[in-house]
């Protein structure tokens, strides 16, 4: 089970109590009545689904109830820092994670089958 | 007309269970408010209700009978002890405030199971997944979490003693899993 850290909270709590929230630092534009329909589908619809480094929007639902954002690796799954909403993007090294660095059965159990 | 009477029906009459270890009882009815203030109207509040609202996560406060339990930045559950029939004296109470605030009645809402005894922890973590253990979870703490599939909000009222507060409708299915952990705590 994945702990995660809740800035409100804090404290690491178990990943049951959470829900995944989209993508995070995402500006709403200021005029968005006069933007044109690409401009808009761009905001409203189309997200980057980066590997690797992301930053996310997470809700302590069944907690504090509190929105907050998360930097996770999505290769590893790995949470990197959570931090308040409404605080500028956390700027983070590349974790350089690949496939290679996921836990797999082979790897963590090796010939006991 | 006047010889309608309403007949008040607890969701959790005649329901029993425990074990060896673990004491499940329904806690009797109480009058509870959810609260909503802001950080700078906290102070205001705190007097007319009589008790100190807890600024600090997982932290309750109590006093004559009512109990504050911190559920979020600036979210409490109130709960009074043996409320009356009718009306709420805490809903009264934050009114007499004057501070901008959002109190719900949420009285009728919630019931609550008391589990105690020495298996009472291993009990709710037969499908909570918080650390109950005195170092993380003291006297006093409380928290907003989930046992099994529904929301509940926690209370440790002595060192084996908790009060789990739920929403009445899913009641049957909270006293039904705590059962059940207490078969498996007295094993």
């Amino acid at each position: 089970m994945l702990l995660i850290h809740c800035p409100y909270c804090e404290e690491d709590r178990s990943e049951l109590e959470f829900r995944w929230a989209g993508e995070a630092h995402i500006a709403r534009p200021e005029n968005i009545a006069a933007i044109s329909d690409e401009e808009f589908a761009e905001y409203f619809f189309l997200r980057n689904n980066e590997k690797g480094l992301t930053y996310e929007r997470w809700r302590h639902i069944h907690g504090c109830g509190r929105f907050f954002n998360a930097a996770r690796d999505t290769v590893s799954d790995r949470f990197l820092t959570t931090y308040k909403a409404g605080l500028p993007k956390q700027v983070l090294p590349e974790t350089g994670a690949s496939e290679k660095t996921v836990e797999t059965y082979e790897a963590t159990e090796g010939d006991a089958r | 007309m006047a010889d309608h009477i309403a007949v008040r029906t607890l969701p959790l009459t005649g329901f029993h269970g425990g074990s060896s270890a673990v004491r499940l009882e329904a806690a009797a009815p109480a009058e509870r408010i959810s609260l909503r203030v802001r950080a700078e109207d906290v102070a205001a509040l705190s007097g007319p209700l009589g008790i100190d609202l807890p600024v600090k996560p997982k932290t309750s406060s109590s006093d004559n009978g009512r109990t504050a339990l911190w559920l979020g930045p600036d979210e409490w559950l109130v709960i009074a002890e043996g409320g009356s029939d009718v009306g709420n004296s805490l809903m009264q109470a934050a009114k007499n405030s004057g501070a901008l605030h959002s109190a719900a009645d949420v009285s009728h809402r919630n019931t609550a199971i008391l589990v105690s005894g020495q298996g009472a922890a291993a009990a709710i973590n037969a499908g909570c997944p918080q650390d109950l253990s005195l170092k993380a979870f003291p006297v006093g703490a409380c928290s907003r979490t989930v046992l099994g599939k529904v929301e509940i909000v926690l209370l440790r009222t002595a060192e084996e003693a908790f009060r789990v507060e739920v929403w009445r409708s899913f009641s049957d299915y909270a006293f039904g899993l705590l059962a059940e952990g207490a078969q498996d705590a007295a094993v």
